[in-house]
Order: C-alpha cells, then structure tokens, then sequence
C-alpha cells in the first residue's frame, strides 16, 4: 500500500507500557496502522499481543503512554468507549447468540425500531434488508432470517464481522479468526477481511497463523515479551524471520 | 458507509427449507400442540362427556389457574434462570390482597377513616378497596421480584439457590402475616373481586380472558421489542449479550420482576376462586409451573420459549388430568403420568434435533 505511508494514520500508539503490579506486561510500545491498512500482530503466548489488544479495546487502560484515534488523543475507561469512537473488536468466539437469526445478532444491542404512538417495536423488515446488504458487501452467503445457530464457521464470521460494519467502525481488530475453521472457511474469512480494507477500514489481525498473515496483511509487527520487535512490510520479511523473531532466536528486525 | 451492491449476492446453492421444517412446526412446543390435539380426539371418543360445555369451561379455568405464572416463569427461563418462588409469592400476594382488602373495609381500623354514613371513605368509591388491595398484593410481588433480580444479576448468587431461598422466605412471611391462619377476601367489593376472578363472560372463564390477554401482550413484547430480543440473546448467550452493549442487569431484574407480578396475580385470581387466600396455597406450584413451560417448550438451558408454547403446556396437563378423572382412572397415576410426559417432550425434542 503506497497510500498508507502518506495518509493519516487512523491509530497512533507512543510509549505505550502496562503493568499489573509487579508484572511489566508491555513496554514503550510505538504503532501506528493506517485507513484501508491491514496489519498483522503476531507472537507468542504472553508475548504482549493481547493486552495491547485489550488496551485498544478498552479493556484496559495503559500505565503509560498515549493513544492517538482519527488524530486525537483518546482515553477509554470502558470498551464501550471505544466503540463509540470506532473501534471494533470481533472476538474470537464471535459473541454471537446462537439462537437468534443472523440480522438479529447483527444489530444485537442496536436494533432498529418503528414508533407506533408510546410503543417502539422492532422494524424486522428494515434490519434483514440492512443486513442482507452487509452481507452482499462481505460477498458471504448468509441469509438474514437464518439461525446463528445453522451456520458455518465461515458464516458465523461474516455475521460477526458486518456488526462491525453497521456501526462503520475504522478500525477492526480480529482475534484469532481463523483458529478453529476449516481451510475451504479460512479462505472466506481471508476475502471478507479484503473486503474490509477495500472500504478503506483499518484491521489488526492477531494470529498464530503464519500462512493466513502473510496471505493478507500488508504489515507485520511482531511482540515478544512485551516490546515490539519488528514492525515490516509483508513484502520485506518472511516467514522463517517472523518465526526467528517470535521465538527469540533473532532479538530485532 | 454502505457501498451500492454491483451485483447483489444470489444463493444458488442454498434453497429455503419447506415451511413444516421452519418456525413452529420444527419446534418441541408443534409436536406438543400436535399431541395435545391428538389427545383431545381420544378423549371425545373416549368419554362422551368430554367436550361438553361444562367441562370444557371447567379445562379453561383449571389451566388458567397455573398459565398466568408459566407465562412470567417463561420470561425466566429464556434467560436461562430458574424462578422457584412462584408458588409461595402466588401465595403470598393473594394473601396481602385479601388482607388489605378486609383492613380497608373495616370499621376502626388504624389505616382508614371514617365517612359520615359510618362506612370507611374508600368503601364509598365502588371498586377501590378492590383496586388497592390488588396493587397492593402486587406491589408485594414486585418487591419480591426486584430482591429475587438484585440478588441475581447484581451480587451474581444462582438463580436456583436465591429463588430456593425465596421460596422460603416469601412462604413464611404468608404464615407470619396471617399468623398461619390464612386470610378471606371480606367487605364491601369482595363479590366483586369474586366476580372478576372466578366468574365468567358469555361462559367464558374470566382468568381465561385474562390469559389470553396477557399471552398476546407477552408475545408481541417478546418478538417486536428490544427487551424480548435481549431476553433471548442472554439466553443464547450471555457474554455475547454483555460485549455488543445490552444492559444485562437491567433485564434480568425485569424478567424476574414479570415472573413475580405474574405468580402474584395467578395467587390472587385462584385466591378468588378459592374464595380464601390459606397460608399453604399453591404450594409446590412451581413445579408444575415449571413442568408446564417445559413441555411446551421452554428450555431450561435458556434461548427457547414462548407464550404459546406455556399455554400448550399448560392445557396438556389439564387435560390429561381431566381425561384421566373422566377415564375413572385413579387419581394417584397422574403425578406419574405428568412426570412421563416431561420427559416424552423433552425426549422428542431431543431425538428430532439429532435426525436434522
């Protein structure tokens, strides 16, 4: 992407560190990720990624350093906050409710409604034809009045990332999601995060799955006990480095 | 941000299910409408008196007399809670009504004063010792419901233990208050809370008009509002619920503050009926309640439910309660029949979703 080294940066971490007690989960961590950008976390178990994550999210706040959104410094105390700002999280358990269809977990906690006098009823027909266009957008093949709970892995994912979608979140972070489907799935979850980027959103994809950054990502950062210790374009690293860099057998790149 | 569609996604490859496999007809609460139907055919040929008129009022109103409730405790278990203080609170809120019903009428009491024809004040407004001694029983369960909620969702105690708790405490209050005696309704509006309560409308049981009246309500709130949507998904599943913003404390507070208004107004129509509020009314209602919801399709898991589904239970169990009466059965087998059919739905249910 040549476009993002000149644009704004839609997310611009300086200095950032964590410490629980006793513990210095992360350190003087610099990031910055670009609209339309998509960027690949990757490392070890405890290496880092997910606080920083959940410090994006809201979850946490940051003992140090600033976190700069859309150019403003922003402080979240709940990831409420940052939802609102847009910043979305697809978690890897999708938080999907099983047994509600896939326009009514789309618009779960944010349901459109018609007024009839003092009573608001939900508008169905305006939801499932909003969440038909999403899923046109995502190119998935789900249909809005289907069950949660009859869908495939893939599925699930294109109804859990087109919640992101409605709110026309600028940055999504994806966590892992790409773990637990099946290969044919992994290819549908790959595209729809193309899709995402073709809008011009922001993506983090946090991942132990070497193939699937390197088949999407334009960028890779990788942490290890709790600093990052590379931040490449795809295009200028490679698989045995990122692997050397996650494990500690090179320190930097 | 939505792009316009270049070509908008068709589904070759996935054709919409036939509709006996959609909606009702592929859930617990059909196959048990279907066997309640199926039933009902035995019974006529089984005993002519079956679909008389008498006994076919007398159906409406024995199952109108737990299918209030079941349709609160329905609320409860779509969440995935459990509500066991039903029976007591039915209890109790009958009895409070009944109580401030005979206190407003009285002459001398401490609450009331007295009007110049020697009556109490309220008592010369037709109807409003009757409309306060109900809110009054309400108000009760309402309590009840908010502590049930609080302990629930606030300080995050089971549902089973809390509400097993409940059932204690709210059963006991009963004796305390009417000092193990129970209470009657008394004074001047008391024929007509009996009226309204056990009477009927063109031979239509008045607790029967109150049920459907409440079930279509019960309906529409559950699938047309924002608050039934969030009820199923805290059922289906309640991080879920939490991370995409739904208020999960609110919510569960409201379904068992419905779950106990309804007990209570199911205690005080069958207090009307019984023409007396005793201090062991209802007891052990809850299971039935509980029975009820379950066979027709409520799931104790959570996620599943609804109003029709509560009726069908409901009625089944009367029904079978009655054809056995009319079949001159023993009585003794019905507590072991509806225990067989419990387990039969939930079986069905279970045997249907492993074919699919």
């Amino acid at each position: 992407m040549t476009t993002s080294s000149t644009s704004q940066p839609v997310l611009e971490l300086t200095g950032i560190g964590k410490e629980f007690g006793a513990i210095r989960a992360l350190h003087g961590v610099n990031m910055h990720v670009h609209p339309g950008e998509v960027v690949g976390l990757m490392g070890d178990n405890g290496a880092g990624k997910s606080t920083l994550v959940k410090i994006i999210a809201g979850n946490f706040r940051p003992t140090h350093g600033e976190i700069r959104f859309d150019g403003h410094p922003v402080h979240f105390s709940r990831p409420v906050d940052a939802r609102a700002v847009g910043i979305e999280v697809v978690y890897q358990d999708l938080a999907l409710a099983d047994n509600l269809s896939a326009a009514a977990n789309v618009f779960l906690g944010r349901e459109l409604k018609r007024k009839f006098g003092p009573i608001a009823l939900l508008d169905h027909k305006a939801m499932a034809s909003r969440a038909l266009e999403l899923f046109g957008e995502l190119r998935s093949e789900t249909r809005p009045h289907d069950l949660v709970k009859q869908m495939s892995g893939g599925q699930r994912q294109a109804v859990a990332i087109a919640r992101t979608r409605l709110s026309n979140a600028k940055l999504v972070m994806m966590d892992e999601p790409t773990a637990a489907i099946s290969v044919r799935q992994v290819e549908q979850v790959l595209s729809l995060i193309h899709r995402l980027k073709e809008q011009g959103v922001a993506v983090m994809l946090i991942s132990h799955r070497m193939p699937d950054v390197f088949a999407v990502c334009d960028r890779v950062i990788v942490m290890r006990r709790g600093e990052k210790r590379a931040d490449k374009p795809i295009h200028d690293t490679s698989p045995e480095e990122v692997t050397a860099l996650i494990t500690g057998a090179k320190e930097a790149a | 941000m939505s792009v316009p569609m270049e070509n908008p996604i068709s589904f070759t490859n996935v054709g919409r299910s036939k509709w006996w496999h959609r909606g009702i007809f592929a859930s617990q609460t059909g196959y048990v409408l279907l066997a309640l139907v199926v039933l009902m055919i035995v019974m006529r040929f089984a005993s002519p008196y079956f679909f008389t008129e008498g006994n076919m009022q007398n159906v409406a109103k024995n199952f109108s007399f737990i299918a209030i409730a079941t349709l609160g405790i329905t609320f409860v278990i779509i969440t995935g809670g459990i509500d066991l203080s039903v029976g007591s609170m039915m209890c109790f809120s009958a009895m409070i009504t009944s109580m401030v019903m005979v206190e407003l009428s009285a002459p001398g009491s401490y609450f009331v004063h007295m009007a110049a024809d020697g009556k109490t004040v309220v008592a010369n407004v037709p109807g409003l010792i009757l409309l306060i001694s109900v809110l009054a029983g309400l108000f009760t369960a309402f309590i009840v419901g908010i502590f049930n909620g609080f302990c629930i969702a606030v300080l995050g105690l089971s549902p089973f233990v809390t509400t097993l708790g409940m059932l204690s405490i709210v059963r006991g209050l009963a004796y305390v208050v009417s000092n193990g005696r129970g209470s009657f309704p008394g004074g001047p509006d008391a024929d007509l809370f009996y009226a309204l309560t056990s009477g009927d409308v063109y031979g239509v049981p008045a607790p029967f008009i109150y049920l459907v009246i409440l079930a279509v309500v019960m309906a529409v709130v559950l699938h047309h509002t924002s608050f039934g949507r969030h009820v199923f998904a805290l059922g289906g599943n309640e991080k879920a619920a939490e991370l995409t913003g739904i208020p999960v404390v609110r919510v569960k507070i409201q379904v068992y503050v419905i779950c106990a208004l309804a007990a209570g107004l199911q205690g005080i129509i069958i207090s009307g009926w019984l023409g007396s509020a005793p201090a062991n009314m209802a007891t052990s209602y809850e299971l039935n309640v509980i029975a009820a919801a379950v066979i027709g399709g409520a799931n104790l898991a959570g996620g599943l439910g609804g109003p029709l589904g509560a009726i069908v239970g409901c009625v089944l169990l009367e029904v079978i309660r009655n054809g056995l009466v009319l079949a001159q059965v023993n009585s003794y087998w019905q507590q072991t029949l509806v225990g067989v059919i419990i387990i039969l739905a939930v079986l069905v249910d279970r045997i249907r979703s492993r074919m699919t």
